[in-house]
């Protein structure tokens, strides 16, 4: 594919010597379209023919209704969590020096690495009654695994790098100057915190826990080990569509899996939303 | 990464007043609070893969291993993986190349799509397969009619691997191309260079980190994905079994050993990319730092 003849100023694309342009950009475009959109289209296309009063009566349904509010209240909490934990490794990361920095660094990115079907049963035998954990809070009278606490620990262990890595970056690139000045201005230590640092960081406090939130919304294998699986108290949206598809009952799966996808993409533009707001107001 | 922020750093850190870092006890407490956080979180679930595999010995690890199951499994995600990876490459590099050399109308738009697969839930990535050649699919009667079978088979974990790992390798490749701009093509093509020519000897090469790290990033991925797989899978013992979905198995059938052992290889491959990716960080960060993230 070469240029069209240039129509009154309107390009497709700029002129360049660099051969290859039609090729690549064709191939990408077939491959992108043969494995990703068709496929996801297909389903849009499938919960657009059931129809208003069928796609009503599937997403009022009680179960599907507190399986969406369990997967987005555990995913909210544990995305929470992890904006304070993560915000403190990310600062003691970068901050501190200490011997195994590197190690701990690293460490970060495990629960990128490691499978979710492993995370999964590994928590569960940490968290369970008999668990070395689980035996530990077994007399404080908290139960975490089988319960929507187990769900939380789980999206928190899933959650963690997507904030200490969008945080992180932007910690590292903080002039220190900043602080000495506003040191020098008799500012206290927690003030300079809360009124210096703060804002510069806080765009990417909040991108990282909108990551670590979409991701935790439709987190699928390290949850079902740990939640238990109890219908209306501990069933996350995902096992539900899987519940449904096993059943046989598509039209349901399509159903709670539009809904997610929508609820999802109102909660990116919400956050989105938040983050042009912090810009301008801390910008 | 930060080695040369480093060694600025360390003279001054010494000297530093209270005023500009937090006192000693503060530095204390933070750090306890955060590796304790680290360790109950990331290590504690690390330790206990390897701690029930081998609960019952050496020997009952191995067994467990050498189960024609378990060796049906793993013999499958290998072939899963040196499938759907490559593909990936072939796309990340095409996509980056476009991307990356040239300017055209909307380009913004294919990075968005691209990442597309990261905001979808893997249980909804299998499920689209599912609706598209399953038997009440839109592909279902003709699939049927000519005897090919995608679902509950090896094409269809392809697929849903290929789409769950879809933008690792574009992803990485596309900033990293983009800093080095089009210079070293065009010298390249001015001597007298054809296209393929100034692909191998020049953009490769200037490449070949950040995609050994985005082919790092893809593999462990392809390797441990559940959740997609496990819809289109059926779950056939032997047969449509990956090493994930073996441990699902394996653990809800109350065999402790033969799931972590499973798990154990699993964690083993999560290790050593953590490890790779790490020396890559540390001997090519310059390279790599435009495309840091995940």
């Amino acid at each position: 594919m070469t240029t069209a003849p240039a129509q009154a100023g309107w390009r497709f694309r700029q002129p360049s010597v660099i051969p290859g342009f039609g090729l690549t950009l064709g191939f990408s475009l077939t491959y992108l379209t043969l494995i990703i959109l068709i496929p996801l289209s297909g389903l849009i296309w499938r919960s657009a023919s059931l129809g208003w009063i069928d796609f009503w009566a599937i997403a009022s349904d009680r179960r599907t209704i507190n399986a969406l509010k369990i997967s987005f209240g555990t995913a909210f909490v544990a995305a929470a969590v992890n904006v304070v934990f993560g915000t403190l490794v990310a600062w003691v990361l970068v901050r501190y020096r200490f011997p195994g920095r590197r190690i701990v660094d690293a460490m970060v990115d495990l629960p990128f690495a490691l499978p979710t079907a492993v995370a999964g049963i590994a928590l569960t035998t940490l968290y369970a009654p008999n668990g070395w954990i689980g035996k530990l809070l077994m007399p404080l009278g908290i139960k975490v695994a089988y319960t929507p606490l187990g769900i939380v620990v789980a999206l928190v262990f899933i959650g963690l790098p997507f904030v200490v890595r969008t945080v992180q970056p932007i910690m590292e690139e903080i002039d220190r100057e900043v602080e000495e000045a506003a040191a020098t201005l008799g500012a206290s230590r927690f003030q300079i915190i809360t009124r210096v640092l703060f804002p510069g960081l806080a765009p990417a406090i909040i991108t990282g826990f909108s990551l670590a939130f979409a991701r935790g919304v439709g987190e699928y294998g390290s949850v079902i080990f740990i939640a238990g699986n109890l219908p209306y108290k501990s069933e996350i949206a995902p096992l539900l569509i899987v519940i449904r598809l096993e059943e046989y009952n598509y039209p349901a799966a399509t159903a709670i899996a539009a809904i997610m996808l929508a609820l999802s993409f109102v909660m990116l533009l919400v956050v989105n939303l938040v983050q042009t707001w912090s810009r301008k107001r801390y910008g | 990464m930060a080695d040369p922020e480093i060694k600025s750093y360390e003279p001054y850190h010494e000297s530093r007043s209270a005023a500009v870092t937090e006192s000693r006890p503060a530095q204390a407490v933070l750090m306890a609070i955060a590796f304790a956080f680290l360790g109950v979180f990331l290590l504690l679930p690390l330790i206990i893969v390897f701690h029930e595999a081998l609960a019952k010995g050496i020997g009952a690890y191995v067994q467990a291993l050498s189960e024609p199951d378990a060796r049906s499994a793993i013999h499958l995600t290998l072939l899963v993986a040196a499938i759907s990876v490559p593909l990936n490459v072939v796309f990340g590099i095409s996509a980056a190349w476009a991307i990356a050399k040239f300017e055209f109308k909307g380009k913004a738009f294919l990075t968005t799509l691209i990442d597309l697969p990261f905001s979808v839930s893997p249980v909804i990535s299998g499920l689209v397969y599912v609706l598209l050649f399953g038997a009440q699919g839109l592909l279902g009667d003709w699939l049927k009619g000519h005897g090919i079978q995608i679902l509950f088979a090896v094409p269809g974990i392809v697929l849903a691997t290929v789409f769950v790992t879809f933008p690792f390798v574009a992803r990485e490749l596309i900033p990293l191309m983009q800093e080095q701009g089009n210079g070293d093509e065009e010298a390249a093509l001015s001597l007298g260079a054809n296209g393929w020519q100034t692909f191998w000897y020049v953009t490769l090469p200037n490449i070949k980190w950040g995609l050994l790290y985005g082919v790092l990033l893809c593999n462990a991925r392809a390797m441990g994905e559940f959740g997609a797989v496990s819809v289109v899978s059926g779950h056939i013992r032997g047969l449509t079994n990956t090493m994930p979905l073996h441990v699902e198995i394996l653990y809800n059938e109350y065999n402790a050993v033969g799931a972590f052992a499973v798990a154990s290889l699993l964690a083993g491959l999560a290790l050593v990319t953590l490890v790779l990716k790490t020396l890559l960080e540390m001997r090519y960060g310059a390279e790599l730092a435009a495309t840091r993230g995940h």
